[in-house]
């Protein structure tokens, strides 16, 4: 028969696969949300997926109307109903009927979608090898992307979460991630507002970001000329410079930290945030400068030099003409520097001692410790991510675009 | 009108005024950039090589003083008893000297001053000794010889109410002739000099690899478009974002073993393991594989797939946008010449990106053998993840020997130097 090919056999077999997949990360999402015990119904979830399967992909692509998909979402959850006992979570219907039905559903929606979408187009009576091989790659990078995206989130998922528990329930319970919005705005975000009043977590904030800005202004304002010159007047090593200037950044900073610590000590410099902003622009100065000569060089000479005929100094080229036309590369180099100084944690570690200094890298470490309840410690995590993470994805398009053009830091 | 100069012919050799302007113009812009890495960067560097031949310790960054204690002995009863007041200084440091110490004191205009010390000299009532060196350590008494007198016996006056002053010249420790290979000696006699350096061998090739291959995969996936691309990009790249501290730890408490740990609790109830693993503390595990038994670093591994975690998004990020680079031509004549999809990246896509798969796996290596706070903040180096950066920090800071961490530190460095002509040496001319 010729409609049972390899495309038909692979797509059940992927069905099979989709269905355990989801079954798996729905029902543990359900059992985060609820803080109900769920059991993953792994085998019901595969044979309900290759049912599915099945009869999607016997019809030709053309066939597959939303009625079709309907109809192979109620026989996924047919099958999976009976496959499981009628415990299609690991529990009896009768307990949180109306979340278990939400979820079940959920499973039926997503599974039939991703294997419509993996078989899209493919049927039988597309045997060849093309085809397999789109069919395979589809369920890869679908399940890829399912993969990625779960690794990923997991733990930001876990620290925001755990920062809105309280010890006591975390511990009995690790995996309940429930929230009880009935408590109030107060209680939910206890956590917070004891950094901010008992922990200081104030003063760390104002510090972190004292820090980091600091940092971004001495850095643009040591890195801009600096750039200039290499990136447009002729010298004696201005070749070497501009490929060297990034061997600077291979040096590692432990190599540093015992020198900087034992003469910082010494100048009395170690204990001050003076001291982080003569650290923090000495490693980032190299990498802005490389970024910054690359845009420079992409900026059309006879620019600068219609005004130097015109009577511009040097500086009031760089000033009026060079700066303006390089405002997308200033953007993305201030961003990536304050990204830097902001996460910046070893110096920040080593350096300060007094609780008035700490930046938010310094005050974090100090919750670290048995004393200290989990949900602080992960509130304070949140409080250091959100202003960084939030900053870099609002201008994600222009750091990109200076990272990948100009140059990288680990 | 005047005729150029044609016997000299060809370019003019040597700078030419403006030339020399321009050159004076570009080092003046590039001086205070030259001035803030050499300070920071290249200066310590040969400052922890110096370190790392002097036996210093953290306690010895505190400058060494002179403390004195001052004492009246005897009794001052009547007018023209006589009695002692006692100077015991004494060197605070017990490893470094103190050079030119010149010592001053006001006795009370009630207490009339007999004999002093013979290197002391009583003008008045003003003492001033001039003590020499002190060796570290050393102590000595200095005694003047007083005589009560009337205005005593009606106000007595504490000595202690003027405080003696000094001043001295301490040794610095750092500066000082004293060099020693001990550091040196430490360190390679080390019982686990070479778990260290194989720990740190296998992190960084390891993490290198591991971080490119998934970034690699990754740029796979956000090269494809679908709805909420934008979003999951974001999403992707947001481990390297967040401060090192911040999801270090929150990996820590995911993978706690005791209760309230996400991960273990996880795997329990979906009936994977039976206990708890201790994910960041247990060293090895012994597997059995085809009749062949061998350890498998578990902490060691896990470090690395945080390690993966944090930087694929830096691959990912530049393999995607030489992807996107890439004409589409290519791929429609391919389409056209009926090559499957394996087929196009194994021959289209993969040589193209090899140019900047190299760049990142070279940069990538140097940095992740460079890392320190990400191992430092999930184990502290414990359980078989001791890498050549925790070991300097550790000798350095936890065992407070400065000086074995610098030469921790000076092995680091020449590692890395090592990697870095065995690179320059074998890597190809490129473009990225």
């Amino acid at each position: 028969m010729s409609r049972l090919g390899n495309i038909f056999y692979l797509s059940v077999l992927f069905g099979a696969l989709w269905g355990a997949v989801w079954v798996i990360i729905i029902t543990l999402l359900a059992l985060f949300i609820s803080g109900l015990t769920f059991q993953p119904q792994v085998t019901a979830g595969a044979i309900a997926g290759l049912v599915a399967a099945a009869l999607l992909v016997f019809q030709p692509p053309a066939k597959r109307t939303l009625a079709m998909r309907a109809l192979a979402g109620f026989a996924f959850l047919l099958v999976l109903i009976l496959a499981s006992g009628a415990q299609p979570m690991g529990l009896p219907l009768s307990t949180y009927t109306s979340g278990q039905f939400i979820f079940v559903v959920l499973m039926a929606v997503v599974t039939v979608q991703s294997i419509h979408l993996t078989c899209t187009n493919l049927g039988p009576g597309h045997e060849k090898r093309y085809n397999v091989e789109v069919l395979c790659l589809r369920f890869i990078k679908g399940f890829g992307l399912v993969a990625f995206t779960i690794a990923v989130a997991l733990p930001f998922f876990v620290m925001v979460m755990m920062s809105l528990k309280n010890q006591q329930l975390l511990l009995s319970n690790p995996l309940d991630f429930s929230i009880d919005f009935g408590q109030g705005f107060a209680s939910l975000f206890r956590s917070y507002i004891e950094l901010f009043t008992q922990y200081h977590f104030g003063t760390y904030l104002m510090n972190s970001a004292l820090v980091s800005v600091a940092t971004v202004a001495i850095t643009l304002f040591f890195a801009v000329p600096g750039a200039y010159a290499v990136a447009r007047l002729r010298f004696p090593g201005q070749n070497f410079l501009s490929r060297s200037i990034l061997l600077i950044y291979m040096v590692p900073m432990i190599v540093l930290v015992i020198p900087l610590y034992a003469i910082f000590s010494q100048l009395g410099m170690r204990n001050t945030l003076w001291g982080l902003l003569f650290v923090y622009p000495a490693t980032t100065i190299p990498v802005a400068l490389y970024m910054l000569q690359g845009y420079f060089r992409g900026i059309p000479a006879e620019l600068e030099e219609a005004g130097l005929m015109d009577g511009l100094t040097r500086l009031n080229v760089i000033r009026k003409i060079t700066l303006p036309l390089a405002l997308p590369a200033l953007a993305s180099v201030a961003l990536y520097v304050f990204m830097i100084a902001w996460n910046e944690f070893l110096f920040a570690f080593m350096f300060l001692d007094n609780v008035d200094l700490f930046t938010l890298s310094r005050g974090i470490a100090e919750l670290n410790s048995s004393e200290v309840p989990r949900q602080h410690l992960m509130a304070g995590a949140v409080i250091a991510t959100v202003p960084v993470l939030a900053l870099f994805l609002w201008f994600e398009r222009f750091l990109v675009a200076g990272l990948t053009a100009g140059s990288v830091k680990g | 009108m005047p005729t150029p100069d044609t016997s000299n012919q060809g370019p003019p050799k040597g700078l030419g005024p403006l030339a020399k302007r321009e050159m004076r113009f570009a080092y003046l812009l590039l001086l205070p950039t030259f001035l803030i890495v050499l300070s920071v960067v290249l200066f310590p560097l040969i400052a922890n090589v110096w370190i790392s031949f002097k036996p210093v310790t953290l306690g010895d960054l505190r400058a060494p003083a002179i403390l004195v204690n001052e004492r009246l002995m005897g009794d001052l009863e009547a007018v023209g008893d006589e009695a002692d007041i006692r100077y015991r200084a004494r060197n605070s440091s017990r490893k470094s000297a103190i050079a030119d110490v010149v010592f001053t004191d006001t006795i009370p205009e009630s207490l009339s001053v007999i004999s002093v010390d013979d290197r002391c000299v009583a003008d008045g009532q003003t003492l001033s000794c001039d003590l020499g060196d002190y060796e570290a350590g050393q102590r000595e008494d200095i005694i003047v010889r007083v005589a009560a007198t009337q205005a005593f016996l009606d106000a007595p006056e504490n000595i202690k109410d003027t405080e003696p002053a000094f001043t001295f010249e301490p040794e610095n420790i750092l500066t000082n002739g004293d060099f020693t290979l001990d550091n040196f000696r430490r360190v390679f006699n080390a019982s686990d000099f070479w778990t260290v350096l194989w720990a740190s061998m296998y992190y960084t090739i390891a993490g290198t690899v591991g971080a490119l291959v998934m970034g690699l995969f990754a740029a796979q996936l956000m090269n494809i478009t679908f709805g909420g691309r934008a979003f999951l990009r974001g999403l992707f790249l947001s481990p390297y974002v967040a401060p090192v501290i911040a999801v270090a730890l929150a990996w820590v408490l995911l993978l706690d073993p005791g209760p309230g740990g996400t991960l273990n609790a996880l795997l329990i109830q979906l009936g994977v393991i039976d206990g708890p693993i201790s994910f960041l503390g247990q060293r090895a595990v012994e597997i059995n594989f085809l009749g062949l038994s061998f350890d498998f670093p578990v902490a060691l591994t896990v470090v690395i797939i945080f390690e993966i975690w944090r930087y694929f998004p830096l691959a990912m990020l530049f393999i995607l946008a030489r992807m996107q680079s890439v004409s589409t031509d290519i791929y429609e004549a391919a389409e056209i010449d009926g090559a499957t999809p394996l087929q196009q990246f194994r021959f289209i896509s993969l040589p193209q990106l090899m140019g900047i798969m190299a760049v990142l796996f070279l940069l990538r290596f140097i940095w992740t053998f460079n890392k320190f706070d990400d191992i430092f903040l999930l184990t502290g180096g414990a359980a078989g993840t001791r890498t050549l950066t925790v070991n300097v920090y550790e000798q350095a800071f936890a065992v407070s020997n400065l000086g074995a961490g610098a030469a921790v530190a000076v092995v680091v460095f020449l590692v890395l130097l090592c990697f870095s002509v065995i690179f320059f040496k074998f890597s190809p001319e490129d473009d990225a």
